[in-house]
């Protein structure tokens, strides 16, 4: 089953691969940003799928990662490496000390204190004008080089993107088959139960949370370099509620659903914008529609109708 | 199951590639105009008025500029930063627009010129004042047909000391670029002329609610200078004269405050405030009287600054496009006919680009007032061929940093 599910998977990745040289400019850009929603979903899946754990701040990881490798890579000419080291790790460390408040809430509670975080993170990045540049954001941001490869046209740094998104699919689906990930799963269906099991509940909860803002963090050092430019909208209640109903929208729980989901979310939002000035319109529709006729989602209705 | 699934997102992938557009054929078809315009969000007042401009021109010359059909594609803002510029990826990428103009924001300014110049597409800012882009970093892909932000407040300064023998004043405006140039433009030509800017105020540019801001303003001022546009204006200006300060602390503003984009909107809160700017459409010259009447038929409503600078610009981007016989595809001589060309009758007054790619134009101090029933800007001073360095020498302005939030630094405060 899941070898099966990791072949297709790979078919699909290497489709993407072929085809992605036949593309012209604008769809390519777009699937690449649909590759890095995609990788900030499947880390907000890990929290909200499989743990149960509604977080409503995914965009400060995501966004603290995209400040530190906009700062490095402008103020101090920082490569890649170095850059997206900094970002991951100041993604992991906001997880971190997030995670001490967070952690002890569940529910309402949980959303309230992600989203009161996440506002944090905005605050700074909108007020801490020395460092930040506030409203005008961090511009400038030039595409990095690999070694001898240079990612600045969109063919590179898309096969750049689709490798990490690769790398960070099948990282995160180990995690969720692991024993700790099992773990999580159960957590989910009942704490009180895993905890009169002997598991530590709060230990893993905790560790779901920082490895979550970790992910976050890989997706938005490729941000920032595919935007070049990083601003306080990066970082805002908006994005984090995007990427809540991108995994809403794709089916909690199944990796792969959240990731199609943020795929989804990117095209309608950028095709239907072309024919319409009424393209939220569109977008709230779908949603509704999810929620009406799918409320697991697209795969998890999917799968639900098979069994 | 999973793999049903995923044949189908490899279907949808390959659907994908078979729709997109092929690359366009060059020379024979329409000449392609990207417009960037906050069309929704706070700023859509200032959208329409953009779209309006540029639409006005082109339909004017029909459309159609050396035998080749003019397409005006136009992408929607919602005045941030980032929609800015996935917009204009789009339009370059998907659309291969010929060229670039339009968009809202001083600090999408200097976003959108990395991009601009990397993909070597011509670009116009009608809009964006990004002061260093004509001074200590200049993009070379950008033809700046608007102003820069401290160009109009250099005078203003001056003038509200010598003129209206204001000592002390606070200065209150929205945290970003924009706000920080101009404020700094005024500051220093302010204090060079004896007066003291004694409290700096910064809102977020999303504020709907200046009263917090308004309590903090001191009341051992003599004037109020604000920075604002669009929503802001409107609330500004109507808080300020509700809390009962602007019969102590006369209020003084840059030119978007009052401008027209939002002053058929005000009412008796703002007559008598003071703005500087390049235009008003009260202006008393010919092509300006011709305008704003073609102006007024199509849009129902006077003319702002934005819907000029962008006629003006749509009008540009035309005579250079008819320079090179509509060749546009060869880029860098679309630029250089860009920065080259020449026109003396614009509705705001006679136009020349300095060296380093700025207007240097008329600025104009006005005060609001009620003419038939109407508010306007009535134009009562005419600064004649201001440029961007004011009256300072180019190398030693360019010597000093660029003005911030922090810079010139508040010495009075």
């Amino acid at each position: 089953m899941i070898r099966r599910r990791s072949l297709y998977a790979a078919l699909v990745f290497a489709a993407l691969a072929l085809l992605a040289p036949a593309l012209p400019p604008y769809p390519l850009t777009l699937l690449t940003q649909a590759l890095i929603f995609g990788i900030l979903a499947m880390s907000l899946d890990v929290l909200l799928g499989y743990t149960g754990l509604p977080s409503l701040g995914q965009a400060a990881y995501f966004g603290a990662a995209a400040y530190a490798v906009a700062l490095l890579a402008t103020e101090r000419q920082v490569g890649l490496v170095g850059c997206a080291v900094a970002g991951i790790a100041l993604a992991t460390v906001t997880a971190a000390v997030f995670g001490v408040i967070a952690i002890r809430a569940t529910g309402t509670y949980f959303l309230m204190i992600t989203l009161a975080l996440g506002m944090v993170v905005w605050g700074l990045a909108f007020r801490w004008v020395s460092l930040t540049k506030g409203d005008n954001g961090v511009s400038g941001v030039p595409r990095p080089e690999l070694g001898a490869l240079d990612l600045t046209p969109p063919l590179p740094f898309f096969y750049f993107a689709l490798v990490v998104a690769a790398l960070a699919w099948t990282l995160l689906g180990l995690l969720v088959i692991s024993p700790f990930g099992l773990g999580l799963k159960g957590i989910r269906g009942s704490e009180s139960r895993m905890q009169a099991l002997g598991y530590n509940v709060w230990l893993h909860k905790y560790v779901a949370f920082v490895l979550s803002g970790t992910f976050a963090g890989v997706a938005g050092v490729l941000w920032a370099y595919y935007n070049g430019f990083v601003g306080p909208t990066d970082v805002q209640l908006v994005t984090s509620v995007e990427a809540l109903l991108m995994v809403a929208l794709g089916g909690p729980g199944t990796l792969v659903g959240p990731a199609i989901g943020a795929g989804l979310i990117v095209f309608l939002k950028n095709f239907v914008s072309v024919y319409t000035k009424r393209w939220l319109l569109i977008l709230g529709a779908v949603y509704i529609g999810v929620i009406l006729f799918a409320p697991q989602g697209i795969v998890g209705a999917m799968r639900g109708r098979r069994r | 199951m999973a793999h049903r699934l995923l044949a189908r997102v490899a279907l949808v992938l390959v659907a994908a590639a078979l729709v997109a557009p092929a690359p366009a054929a060059a020379q024979t078809g329409p000449i392609k105009i990207g417009l960037l315009s906050p069309l929704s969000g706070g700023a859509s007042a200032i959208g329409k008025d953009m779209l309006n401009g540029a639409e006005l021109y082109l339909d004017e010359i029909g459309r159609q500029v050396a035998g080749r059909k003019i397409e005006l594609i136009v992408e929607d803002t919602e005045g941030v930063t980032a929609t800015a510029l996935t917009k204009a990826r789009k339009l370059v990428d998907q659309d291969r627009v010929a060229i670039l103009t339009g968009a809202l924001l001083a600090s999408t300014g200097y976003a959108l010129h990395p991009f601009v110049d990397a993909a070597k597409i011509p670009a116009t800012y009608p809009v964006m004042s990004s002061d260093d882009l004509t001074q200590r970093k200049p993009a070379k892909w950008v033809v700046r047909t608007g102003w820069n932000s401290s160009q109009a407040v250099h005078p203003f300064g001056e003038w509200v000391a010598k003129k209206l023998k204001y000592k002390k004043i606070v200065t209150v405006g929205f945290d970003y670029a924009f706000g920080w140039e101009t404020v700094g433009g005024f500051q220093r030509t302010f204090e060079e002329s004896g007066g003291q800017i004694i409290q700096k105020i910064w809102t977020p540019l999303n504020t709907t609610d200046f009263s917090p801001f308004i309590a903090q303003i001191r009341r051992d001022a003599d004037a109020v200078f604000v920075v604002f546009f669009g929503r802001g204006s409107l609330q500004f200006v109507k808080q300020y004269s509700d809390s009962g300060l602007k019969a102590k602390i006369a209020l003084l503003g840059n030119g978007t405050t009052t401008d027209e984009s939002v002053l058929p909107q005000m009412g008796d809160e703002a007559l008598g405030v003071y703005t500087a700017l390049h235009y008003s459409a009260a202006l008393d010259n010919p092509q300006n009287v011709k305008f704003a009447k073609a102006f007024e038929a199509k849009a129902g409503k006077v003319p702002s600054y934005y819907a000029e600078t962008n006629y003006t610009n749509a009008r540009w981007i035309v005579e250079a496009i008819k320079a090179i016989n509509g060749k546009v595809e060869d880029r860098e001589a679309f630029l250089a006919a860009l920065k080259k060309v020449e026109l003396k009758e614009f509705p705001r007054g006679p136009v020349v680009i300095d060296r380093w790619g700025n207007p240097i134009q008329n600025v104009y101090i006005r005060k609001v007032e009620r003419v038939g029933g109407k508010l306007q800007n009535t134009v009562i001073l005419t600064y004649p061929q201001v440029s961007q360095f004011w009256r300072y020498n180019p190398e030693e302005f360019l010597k000093a940093p660029l003005y911030t939030r922090d810079y010139p630094p508040c010495k009075f405060c």
